[in-house]
């Protein structure tokens, strides 16, 4: 039998990300197709253990768990080494990250700790002759590349809501690590948070995302896709054209597009966004995508499956009150 | 206080991206090239840090062929003070980018080492930590703000949902998101500057590459949508479509 692959689970709080799970059925995929096992390491405060189990839901035939007071936040450098003690003695083929804040940070550290190569934002994932290889977009999805990495552990983050998670229960057996004891000589000081109003999803992560521009004339008008947003429910996030953050009316932390995040949502509806080429990029992997725009020229209707020709300030509330009216019936 | 800026030469966000007859890479000709945007904010952070404290030296490095060091012309004439080029091809491959940075980074004694988040061509986000962990420098990524105070860097990063604050002691890395250093123009003045001031270039310690790219593809084509209707009468039909022909709802 062939060396493992690993995933690195996320938790928030103590709780496991949802984005996890993706990555967990992702993981359990690619072990059936080189005929291994699929584990996950989970590392968080005393406790986190109880997390386990979900990630045996999805797939994991073990879960290997480092509880530390120290570790209950992400800590870049706590969770390096945490990372390191894992991958120690064992040769795993593969090592999945999902593609967050966390990943995006802790990935390349290992990578260069390991020197091994690194493929951030896989939006597919396939075995041919038993070698892992990688789709990612470049140029913010104006193009896709197909790559192999020719090391191991092969490192790849995964771009959430690309891969679907599914339940497919295995053991999940639980082996608890020592945690690593070199707390003091971390260099960062990781001192806290300041949430952003309301703790929304990020638009990254959000399955459903709803994006203003130009087009709502200015930021007092957001209320109206904070209804809509309201409506559709919990799963939605708020995005913005490269125009209105510039403009200085939405947070950078919204940005759709070449210069913001790249987004794959089951369904993005855009209002009152023209289209730019850096902003297509960014969105047009979603599933569904909807315009509402008064210009029925505007190259946004290009890539929408669905649009509406018209004024947002008409538009938007009865699409708010009709999606209010159907999650209620 | 000395800050180097590293930074990369990418096509310009408006480019169309068109892929080339061997299938791995992009077509070149006609192609506007800039500094990546990211870049650009980390290269506007260092020149404030610099004036706010009234002393200090910016530098600016890149890993790339002989056309880079246009980049790093536009970076003088922004206001840094010196350049260097490391010569070699940058792949995807990020970590081979970090070693030929490490070697020249680590003689360099700079206070404070910044990146942009991540080069808007591969989109891999990946060498201002990896050339952190060579150096043995700690390290913050996405930060939209930052102050030098007592011997560290105060970071604001983005997360989700969020602002993190993080402290590191210097000298330290920090790679750079959009927020609060829109980057300025050049000056006339600053550009005819530029022409002067020093632009080293030296080999770039490359190493070979170990990402193999097999295939480049165009994102898949999307199937031909409609116009569903016009104004608030076409609401209902929309939504109708979104519950039952794309199960969207």
């Amino acid at each position: 039998m062939g060396a493992n692959v690993l995933i690195v689970a996320e938790q928030r709080d103590g709780a496991l990300r949802r984005t996890s799970r993706e990555v967990m059925t992702a993981a359990r995929g690619i072990a059936d197709a080189l005929g291994v096992e699929a584990h996950a390491l989970l590392i968080g405060a005393p406790g986190v253990a109880g997390q386990a189990a979900e990630l045996g839901r999805f797939g994991a035939d073990r879960v290997k768990v480092i509880e530390a007071d120290a570790l209950g936040r992400y800590h870049p450098e706590g969770y390096t080494d945490a990372l390191a003690r894992a991958l120690e003695g064992e040769g795993y083929a593969a090592v999945f990250f999902t593609a967050s804040a966390q990943g995006k940070d802790l990935a390349p550290r290992i990578a260069a700790r390991l020197d091994v190569p690194l493929a951030t934002d896989a939006t597919g994932l396939a075995v041919e002759d038993g070698a892992v290889v990688v789709t990612r977009p470049v140029y913010a999805g104006k193009a896709f590349a197909q790559v192999v990495l020719e090391a191991t552990p092969c490192l790849v983050s995964l771009r959430p809501n690309v891969f679907p998670a599914e339940e497919n229960p295995r053991a999940g057996t639980v082996e608890t690590l020592e945690a690593p004891a070199s707390e003091g000589a971390w260099r960062l000081e990781v001192r806290g948070v300041a949430k952003t109003a309301g703790e929304k999803l990020d638009v990254a992560e959000a399955p459903v995302v709803v994006s203003g521009g130009r087009g709502l004339r200015g930021p007092e008008n957001w209320t109206l896709l904070e209804e809509l947003c309201d409506a559709i429910g919990p799963r939605c996030a708020l995005g913005a054209s490269r125009a209105v953050v510039d403009a200085g009316w939405r947070p950078h932390a919204e940005q759709v597009g070449q210069t913001g995040k790249t987004v794959a949502p089951q369904l993005y509806i855009a209002v009152g966004i023209s289209g730019a080429i850096q902003h297509l990029a960014g969105m047009r992997t979603a599933g569904t995508i909807v315009a509402i725009n008064k210009d029925p020229d505007a190259p946004i209707f290009k890539v929408a499956d669905y649009g509406i020709v018209g004024d947002a300030f008409e538009v938007v509330p009865r699409l708010a009150a009709e999606i209010r009216k159907l999650r209620e019936s | 206080m000395k800050s180097v800026v590293c930074i990369k030469r990418v096509p310009d966000t408006e480019t169309r991206i068109r892929i080339a007859g061997d299938g791995t890479s992009i077509e070149t000709a006609g192609v506007k090239y800039v500094i990546s945007p990211y870049d650009e904010f980390a290269i506007e952070a260092a020149l404030r840090l610099k004036e706010a404290r009234g002393e200090g030296e910016v530098a600016v490095v890149t890993v790339g062929d002989a056309a880079a060091g246009e980049q790093l012309r536009s970076a003088l004439a922004m206001g840094a003070d010196r350049a260097v080029l490391l010569k070699g091809e940058t792949t995807m491959d990020g970590l081979a980018t970090a070693r030929a940075l490490a070697a020249e980074l680590g003689a360099a004694e700079a206070d404070l080492i910044l990146f942009g988040m991540k080069a808007v061509d591969d989109d891999q986000q990946q060498v201002g930590a990896m050339t952190a962990e060579l150096l043995g420098l700690p390290c913050v990524t996405g930060v939209a703000k930052f102050e030098v105070q007592e011997g560290g860097v105060v970071c604001q990063r983005e997360i989700e949902g969020g602002v993190e604050e993080v402290r590191a002691p210097l000298p330290a890395v920090v790679t750079v998101t959009k927020g609060e250093y829109e980057p300025r123009y050049p000056s006339l003045k600053g550009i005819m500057a530029a022409k002067r001031k020093p632009l080293e270039e030296k080999e770039a310690q490359l190493g070979a590459s170990r990402i193999r790219v097999r295939a480049l593809r165009y994102p898949p084509e999307r199937p031909e949508g409609r116009i569903v209707g016009e104004g608030a009468e076409a609401v209902s039909e929309l939504v109708r479509l979104l519950r039952e022909e794309a199960k969207a709802l």
